[in-house]
C-alpha cells in the first residue's frame, strides 16, 4: 500500500511532464494536422533554458526561493517560445499546403537540429544543478519505507494543473481560442470571417511551447539533470500520451500524459525498470490497435 | 449601366481569370451598388463562383480590377489583399454554395466568431481576456448581443446551444448568413442561399435578403440559379456564360435579352418553352435588338 502511494506520487509527477508536452502535439496536430516531432526538443530547449536562467540569477545574488522560482518560470516561458515561433515560421510556414510528409520530415529534420545546436553549444555533457525545493510531508511509513510527499511534487502538480485550466480557459472562452477552434474546422472559412489563420496557428505554436518549456522546467528542478538529448524520449513519450487520450484533444493530452507516467511509475516500481519504456510504448500499439482515435478523441465522422 | 453619381460600392474591371490554358472568366466588367442586390446568374460553368472566389481572396486574379468603395473607409484593391484582410478591413462577407459552417461550435459561437477581431482588440490579443478585464466583458456582451439580434432575424434563438452541424439544412443556410452579417458587412457576397431550400424557405430567404438590403443599408452580391429568386428580389442583373458577360441591367432588360435567352435555351428556338419564355420571345420580336449583347 504505502509503495503504491508512492509510486502514485512518482507517477503523478512524471505525467505532468508528458501532459504539458502532449498539450503542445495535440494543439498543433488540430489545427495544422501534423506532428511537430521537432516538439521534444522545445522542450529539452526549455530545461536548458531554466537551468541558465536560475545561473543567472544565483549569479545575480537572487536566493530567496520562491521569487528564484517564478522569474526562472516566466523568463523560460517567455524565451523558450521564440524558438517554437521560429520554428513554425522557418520550417513549417513556407510548407503549408504541401503533403503531410513533407511536413513531418521536416519536424524530424528540425528535431536532430536542435538537438545538435543544443549539443554544439553547451556541450554534450550532463549538466546538474543543486535541488531548490527541499524537504516534504512524510505521509505513510513502514518499517524503513517512507511515503514521502515533497513540497516539490506538491509544486510541480499544483504549476501543472492551474497551468492547465488556464489553457482551457484560453481555448474555450477567450477570442484566440475561438479563432484556434475555427482554424481547426475550417482555415479557409477561418480566413472569411476575418481571422488571421497564419498569426493563429503562430500563437498556436507559441502556446505550445509555452507549456513545453515548463514541462522543460519541471524536468531540471524535479530531477536536477539534464542533457541535450532528454528531448527525444520525453518527446515521443508525450507523442504517445496525446495518441492515447486522442490526438486534438486537450483533456486527452492531459489525461493521456498523467496515464503515460502513471504507468510508467508503476512498471518500473512492481516490474523492471529497464523496461518501462517498453510499457509505455506497449500502450501506445493496442490504442493504435484497439481505439485508433484515443481515449477521449472524436471519430472522424464521414460525410458522404 | 444604371449607376449613381459616385463611386459604386463595387467595381470589377476587366476582370479574367485564367488557370493554365482554360479561361474562366474573360474580360468581364461590371459594379453592384449600395443598398441593391446585384445578382451574378448564367449557365453552369459560367464563372460565377470563381468571380466570389477572386473577390475574397481565393484566387489572385490573373488580370483586372476589384475596387470596393468603403462607404466609411474608402477605396480598397481587393485583388491586392490578403484573404483574411478582406473581411476585416474591407468588410466583405460570403456565404458558400456547400455550407461552411464551423460545425462543432454551437450556433450562437458559430456567430460570435464571426465578431473575432473587435473581440481580439478588446481583449488585447487574449491577455485581458483571461483576467476578465471589464473592457472585454463588455465587448463580449455586445458581441452576444448582435449575434442574439441575428439569430433572432434567421429563426434560430431556441436553437442557439445547438452544434451548427447538427442543424437542419435550411437553417444551416440562414445561420451562414448570419454569420456573415456578423462580420458587419458593406458587401454581401452570397452563393447559391437558395439551393435545396423548399418553396416555403425560398419565400423567406428572400424577405431576410431584401431585409438585409433596407435595414443594413448594404449591398448585396448574388449568385442563383432559382430564377424565381432571382427575378423578384434582384435591382440588377449580371449574366455570364463561358467566362464572358452577355447582359447587363434590370430584370426586365435582361430577361428580354435574346443573348441570354440564347445561352439558356440553345440557339433554336424550341417548341416546348417555357411560357414565360415564349412570352419573352414574343416581346423580344416586337422589340428591335437590344444592345449590350455578346462580348460585353
Amino acid at each position: 500500500m504505502e509503495y503504491f502511494v508512492q509510486q502514485l506520487i512518482n507517477g503523478l509527477t512524471l505525467g505532468a511532464i508528458y501532459g504539458l508536452i502532449a498539450i503542445g502535439y495535440t494543439m498543433v496536430y488540430g489545427i495544422i494536422g501534423m506532428i511537430n516531432f521537432a516538439h521534444g526538443e522545445i522542450f529539452m530547449i526549455g530545461a536548458f533554458t531554466s537551468l541558465l536562467t536560475f545561473l543567472v540569477l544565483g549569479a545575480a545574488g537572487i536566493s530567496w526561493v520562491p521569487l528564484a522560482l517564478f522569474l526562472a518560470l516566466a523568463i523560460t516561458m517567455l524565451l523558450t517560445p521564440i524558438y517554437g515561433w521560429t520554428l513554425e515560421r522557418v520550417a513549417y510556414r513556407p510548407l503549408r499546403g504541401s503533403p503531410r510528409l513533407a511536413a513531418l520530415i521536416t519536424a524530424i529534420g528540425m528535431s536532430i537540429f536542435l538537438q545538435n545546436y543544443v549539443q554544439l553549444l553547451q556541450g554534450a555533457r550532463n549538466k546538474p544543478m543543486q535541488p531548490i525545493i527541499r524537504g516534504g510531508f512524510e505521509l505513510m511509513r513502514e518499517g524503513d519505507f517512507v511515503v514521502l510527499l515533497s513540497y516539490l511534487q506538491i509544486f510541480i502538480i499544483l504549476l501543472t494543473v492551474g497551468l492547465m485550466i488556464v489553457f482551457t480557459l484560453i481555448i474555450h472562452r477567450t477570442a484566440l481560442g475561438r479563432a484556434q477552434r475555427a482554424c481547426e474546422q475550417d482555415r479557409g472559412m477561418a480566413a472569411l470571417v476575418g481571422i488571421n489563420v497564419d498569426r493563429t496557428i503562430s500563437l498556436t505554436f507559441v502556446m505550445g511551447a509555452a507549456l513545453a518549456s515548463v514541462a522543460g522546467f519541471i524536468f531540471l528542478i524535479n530531477y536536477g539533470v539534464i542533457d541535450f538529448f532528454i528531448g527525444f524520449l520525453a518527446g515521443i513519450k508525450a507523442f504517445t500520451a496525446a495518441v492515447l487520450g486522442g490526438i486534438g484533444s486537450l483533456p486527452g493530452a492531459m489525461l493521456g500524459g498523467f496515464l503515460i507516467g502513471l504507468i510508467e511509475a508503476f512498471w518500473s516500481g512492481y516490474f523492471t525498470v529497464e523496461y518501462k519504456d517498453v510499457a509505455a510504448f506497449g500502450i501506445l500499439v493496442l490504442v493504435l490497435i484497439f481505439r485508433p482515435t484515443g481515449l477521449l478523441g472524436k471519430p472522424d465522422i464521414e460525410k458522404v | 449601366m444604371s449607376d449613381t453619381a459616385t463611386a459604386p460600392l463595387l467595381a470589377v474591371d476587366h476582370l479574367t481569370m485564367r488557370f493554365g490554358g482554360l479561361v474562366a472568366i474573360d474580360d468581364v466588367s461590371f459594379v453592384a451598388a449600395d443598398r441593391q442586390i446585384t445578382a451574378i446568374i448564367g449557365p453552369n460553368g459560367a464563372g460565377k463562383t470563381t468571380v466570389f472566389n477572386c473577390l475574397t481572396g481565393f484566387y489572385q486574379p490573373t488580370e483586372g480590377r476589384l475596387t470596393l468603395t468603403h462607404p466609411r473607409k474608402g477605396p480598397f484593391l481587393l485583388e491586392r489583399m490578403d484573404g483574411y484582410r478582406i473581411p476585416q478591413e474591407a468588410d466583405v462577407a460570403r456565404t458558400f454554395q456547400n455550407i461552411r459552417l464551423f460545425s462543432q461550435m454551437t450556433v450562437l459561437e458559430n456567430l460570435i466568431v464571426a465578431q473575432h477581431n473587435r473581440l481580439m482588440r478588446a481583449s488585447a490579443f487574449t491577455l485581458a481576456g483571461l483576467v476578465g478585464l471589464s473592457r472585454y466583458t463588455s465587448a463580449e456582451k455586445k458581441a452576444v448581443e448582435k449575434a442574439r439580434y441575428w439569430l433572432d432575424k434567421v429563426n434560430l434563438t431556441d436553437r442557439a446551444d445547438w452544434d451548427a452541424g447538427h442543424l437542419p439544412y435550411g437553417a444551416q443556410r440562414r445561420l451562414e448568413i448570419a454569420r456573415a452579417m456578423c462580420i458587419d458587412p458593406v458587401l454581401l457576397c452570397l452563393d447559391e442561399p437558395a439551393a435545396g431550400l423548399n418553396p416555403r424557405e425560398s419565400h423567406d430567404l428572400n424577405r431576410l435578403l431584401l431585409s438585409i438590403r433596407d435595414e443594413e443599408g448594404i449591398g448585396l452580391l448574388l449568385i442563383e440559379h432559382d430564377m424565381n429568386v432571382v427575378m423578384e428580389i434582384s435591382d440588377h442583373i449580371v449574366v455570364l456564360d463561358y467566362g464572358r458577360k452577355i447582359s447587363d441591367g434590370t430584370p426586365a432588360e435582361v430577361r428580354a435579352d435574346p443573348a441570354v435567352i440564347r445561352a439558356y435555351l440553345g440557339e433554336e428556338e424550341d417548341e416546348e418553352l417555357p411560357p414565360a419564355v415564349a412570352e419573352d420571345l414574343a416581346a423580344e420580336k416586337t422589340h428591335p435588338e437590344r444592345p449590350g449583347g455578346e462580348g460585353a
